[in-house]
Order: structure tokens, then C-alpha cells, then sequence
């Protein structure tokens, strides 16, 4: 397996996201908190092999979002994105 | 049954967030690795061509397993369709590539993502470049198309290894010879058999030079499979002059779909 | 409600009856040695590469690769047990116990945060760290720990849940008081013992 391989795209975390924010989420625009880089949440770095989803900046690499789902509980960690703008 | 003829928004998020039952009304072999299934769903909502869902298996004991997996069929097809590849290591795809029959359940929910989806009307040129299991939105796509008796020009470029391992190779040659503007391009990356006219490489920027339109054309562009292929398309694309905000990617991971 | 079954569809690891005592409560047993994480893996040229303790302690500590691997080392075998339920059994590292890097440090510290390349953390009791309980680790089966697992090195802390033996580590942080790492942070208990299944808060 070569490095690449782990690195998805926001499309894998369409889902999870969609149970975290309630609407579709990979048309909306996110905004990284490190380098103000603006994208589509469906074009940001995604990897799900890992105890939690992790959402990164496509530009800076840093992360913008940490999903971890418990037993009970979605634990979701914002704090990379400093804004999101989601369309309709 | 699918509702989703003409629709122009994504099915609302509740729709979306169920999990439905599902049973399978037929398995059919694609390739030696891989199967189309089709299934009855009960309340399914509809969907766009681009979108996958998610499938949840659950054992007698309890145990369950889930995976993603994009929808094979188009909107208008009515039943669902998945084309699953068999990973060897695999929990589920060996389960639902070689053993599930007709009749037999799963649930499904869905359908996820409104980014890697193409309606006819958003117009074209619309180029799709896949890689392996990648044809497999991009399929639900050309469907979409068909269903609509569009004639938006379309060229799909598929890689895959070896010709016994490109999904719906007879399919995508029937709507080629429809003659209605879509042409049917593919690159066999390890072996060719006799009589291949093809192309005989991994894609490259040459190759996407020679089957992409002008940029000037601004083509809807789509790319889908794993990782690597993906940034090598793009890039090159890109590369090549077009514009990146029209060009939409999908990474599939080294299982072909998404465990969680 | 009831989710219907799938007919004939079953976990594929099975519990194996004759290694069940070395297999904590929830996790299956796997041959090959999966690959996780969170980011892109960094790629430190070894002579970039340094390793240090710092923080709370009387004087900081600092190796580059050389003086590293001029440290005494152990090889052994260990099993290791990921929170994602696999664990992978009679593992053979190399490595230098962090004794060796905190001898005859001084230290009011009770906890440590190990810092990773790339930016992970995790944090740990000193204790869990000392008496022989772990290692900075740089050989996998005999040969360099690929990058992929940790490589050049990664702490190695067998008997929590793996995501605290922390891949591509280059420092100690000697704490007074406890902070949760990255995943300590998300949702995963700020321990991590296998044997009392502590995946998650409140487990």
C-alpha cells in the first residue's frame, strides 16, 4: 500500500457528516481556521482509517474537523474550521 | 420506487438518515471479482447520478458490519443497483459478491452526497475518467443520460488491468453504438488481449491530452477511483489547462469503498 | 425494532478459543498489520531527526539519530491491541526503553505528552512510561519500523490501546498536570487499558 492510499476525499465523510449537520454537506463551503483556505467540503482530505474521521485542509493540510463516534455519542471537534457556509 | 424523475434537489436529510430494508431481486456477475445487485427498497427516496449509500449487514449473533458503496443505477432505473468487487480480505463484499440471494435482506440508507452528482441539466461536454471500481457512479451517470435520451456529448476514459476486469464492457459498448454522442474510450494497465485497440498504459497526461475536449470547451468533468489515479487525472487535467472548478473527484480507499 | 438479518452473513474474525487469555474483551485477532491514521505521514530525513525530553525536568534532554542508536536496546516480543478492536499477537519490536532516556532525570512530573511529527499527540502517566513498561521503538520484526507504522521511531506502550504508542514521536513533555492528547480530546478515555475495555468517556 503506498502513502496515498489512506487519503480520501469529503465524498467518504458525506454521511457522517449529514448525521452531524442534518443536511447534505458536501457542497458546503468550509473555511480552515490555520491558512483562511475556503473549499467544498466534498474536495477536502478525508481519512477514515483511524479511530475517528479525520477532515483536513486541502491547501495547509491542518485538520479542520474530528468525528469520533462512542457508544452513545458523536464527539465532533470544530475548532479547524472557522466558518462554514452551507448552501439553501 | 424511485420518485426522483426530474427531481432538482437532493432528498431531504431525514429520508436520507434512514435506515430501509432492502431485498434482492437479482445478482448477476460483472467480472470474475465483481456483481451488479439490484434490490426492492421500501421508501426509497430516489437519488442523483454520483451518489452512493450505505449498506448495513447484520449477522444472527448480533454483529453488524457497514460499508458505502456507490449507486450503479440511475434514478430512472427505478430499483437500486450496486456493482460491489469482491475484496478477498473483505467482511462484506465477499458476502454480498458470491453469497447473497435473491430474496435475501440487507438495509440500506441513503442516498449520501450532493458534491460528485451530474444531471443532465448541468449540461456538458461531460468527460468521466475512471479507475477500476471508479465506473461505477460514473455508469449511473451515462444511465441518467440515456433514460433521458440526451444527446450531451459524454466521453468515459476507463482504466482497468486486464479486459476481463472492465465493469459493464458490454453495456458501455451498446450506448456507444447508439451513436447519440457519448464515445467510449479505455487503457488495460497490465495486460492487452489480442486485437486490443485500446490504449496499453496507465493514464497519463498524453493520453488525457488525446481524449479530453479543448479546454475551452469547459467539459463537466468527473473522476473517480483510487487516490493515485485520481491526483494523477486531475493533476494532468489540470495541467492541461482546464479549469479545476469543473472538474469533480471522488477517492475510493484500497478496499474500493469506506469502512467505518 | 429489530434490524433484519442478513441470511448467512457473519463476522469474519471468530474468537479463537486457545488464545483467549491474551486477547482483551472485544478484540479479534488479525495476521497482518493494518495501517491507520489520522494524517499524512511525515517523512523526517534521519539527519533532521532528533528526539527529546523536555518540560518538567531538571535539564532537557536531546538525541540526534546517532546518539540514538548509540543507546542500550532491547529486542522483544509483545502483543498489541488497537481501539478499533484488532490486535495483533507476538509482535517482535527493537527499541530503547524510556528508562534508559529518563535515567537519572529529576522530575516532579506525574504524566507525560508524547508529540509526534505531524502534529499528534497523546498523553500518558509517568508511570506507564517507566519501569519497563515502554519504548521508543525503531525496528518492526527485525527490520526498520516502516514509515507507515511509525518510522524512524515510535513510542511503544503495549499494554494500553495502541493509539497511545504514538507513531513518528520526537518528544517527551514531562507534565505536572494531565492533558489529553488528540484523541483524548475527541472522545477516547484518557486511559486506555484493553483489559477494562476503556475505548471511549465514561468507559
Amino acid at each position: 500500500m503506498n502513502d496515498d492510499d489512506l487519503r480520501l476525499d469529503g465524498n467518504a465523510a458525506a454521511g457522517l457528516l449529514t448525521e452531524v449537520f442534518a443536511v447534505e454537506m458536501t457542497t458546503a463551503l468550509g473555511t480552515c481556521a490555520h491558512c483562511g483556505a475556503t473549499n467544498a467540503l466534498g474536495t477536502v482530505q478525508v481519512y477514515v482509517h483511524a479511530p475517528g474521521t479525520v477532515l483536513r485542509c486541502p491547501a495547509c493540510t491542518n485538520v479542520l474537523m474530528t468525528i469520533v463516534r462512542s457508544h452513545e455519542h458523536l464527539h465532533v471537534d470544530l475548532s479547524g474550521v472557522r466558518r462554514v457556509e452551507i448552501a439553501g | 420506487m424511485s420518485s426522483a424523475t426530474g427531481a432538482t434537489e437532493a432528498p431531504g436529510p431525514r429520508g436520507a438518515a434512514t435506515w430501509r430494508s432492502a431485498e434482492l431481486v437479482e445478482r448477476r456477475g460483472e467480472t470474475p471479482n465483481a456483481s451488479t445487485l439490484t434490490f426492492d427498497v421500501s421508501g426509497w427516496p430516489g437519488h442523483h447520478a454520483g451518489q452512493h449509500l450505505d449498506v448495513r449487514l447484520t449477522a444472527e449473533d448480533g454483529y453488524q458490519a457497514q460499508r458505502s458503496y456507490s449507486i450503479a443505477s440511475a434514478p430512472e432505473d427505478g430499483r437500486v443497483a450496486l456493482t460491489v468487487e469482491r475484496f478477498e480480505e473483505g467482511e462484506v463484499s465477499p458476502y454480498l459478491v458470491d453469497e447473497m440471494q435473491p430474496g435475501d435482506v440487507l438495509e440500506l440508507r441513503g442516498p449520501i452526497g450532493g458534491w460528485f452528482v451530474w444531471h443532465i441539466a448541468d449540461g456538458g461536454p461531460l468527460l468521466l475518467v475512471a479507475g477500476g471500481s471508479g465506473v461505477v457512479p460514473l455508469r449511473a451517470m451515462l444511465r441518467h443520460r440515456h433514460a433521458n435520451a440526451s444527446h450531451v456529448p459524454a466521453r468515459l476514459l476507463v482504466s482497468a488491468r486486464r479486459a476481463e476486469d472492465l465493469l459493464y464492457s458490454a453495456e458501455l459498448a451498446e450506448l456507444a453504438e447508439a451513436d447519440d454522442g457519448f464515445e467510449l474510450l479505455a487503457t488495460l494497465t497490465r495486460e492487452a488481449p489480442a486485437g486490443w485497440t485500446g490504449f496499453t498504459r496507465r493514464i497519463d497526461r498524453e493520453m488525457l491530452e488525446e481524449v479530453a475536449w479543448s479546454p475551452r470547451e469547459l467539459a463537466r468533468t468527473f473522476v473517480c477511483g483510487p487516490t493515485a489515479f485520481v491526483e494523477a487525472a486531475a493533476d494532468a487535467l489540470v495541467g492541461l489547462g482546464h479549469d479545476p472548478a469543473l472538474i469533480k473527484t471522488e477517492r475510493f480507499g484500497p478496499t474500493g469503498g469506506s469502512e467505518t | 425494532m429489530t434490524p433484519p438479518i442478513s441470511r448467512g452473513f457473519r463476522r469474519r474474525h471468530a474468537a479463537d478459543a486457545e488464545q483467549a487469555d491474551r486477547v482483551p474483551p472485544g478484540q479479534y485477532v488479525v495476521t497482518d498489520f493494518p495501517v491507520l491514521s489520522a494524517g499524512p505521514t511525515p517523512r523526517t530525513p534521519l539527519e533532521e531527526w532528533s528526539l527529546e525530553i523536555s518540560g518538567e525536568i531538571d535539564a532537557p534532554r536531546r538525541w540526534t539519530w546517532e546518539e540514538f542508536r548509540a543507546l542500550p536496546t532491547e529486542t522483544f516480543a509483545t502483543d498489541i491491541h488497537c481501539v478499533t478492536k484488532w490486535s495483533k499477537l507476538g509482535t517482535s519490536w527493537t527499541g530503547v526503553s524510556v528508562d534508559t532516556l529518563l535515567d537519572g532525570v529529576e522530575t516532579e512530573a506525574e504524566f507525560v505528552l508524547g508529540v509526534c511529527d505531524g502534529g499528534y499527540d497523546t498523553n500518558l502517566p509517568l508511570d506507564d512510561v517507566t519501569g519497563g513498561k515502554a519504548w521508543i521503538a525503531f525496528d518492526f520484526d527485525g527490520v526498520p519500523l516502516e514509515p507507515q507504522h511509525g518510522g524512524p521511531a515510535r513510542l511503544l506502550v503495549p499494554h494500553l490501546y495502541f493509539w497511545k504508542s504514538a507513531k513518528w514521536i520526537r518528544q517527551l513533555v514531562l507534565m505536572k498536570d494531565d492533558q489529553p492528547g488528540f484523541w483524548e480530546s475527541n472522545g477516547y478515555h484518557n486511559y486506555g487499558d484493553p483489559w477494562r475495555e476503556q475505548r471511549y468517556w465514561g468507559d
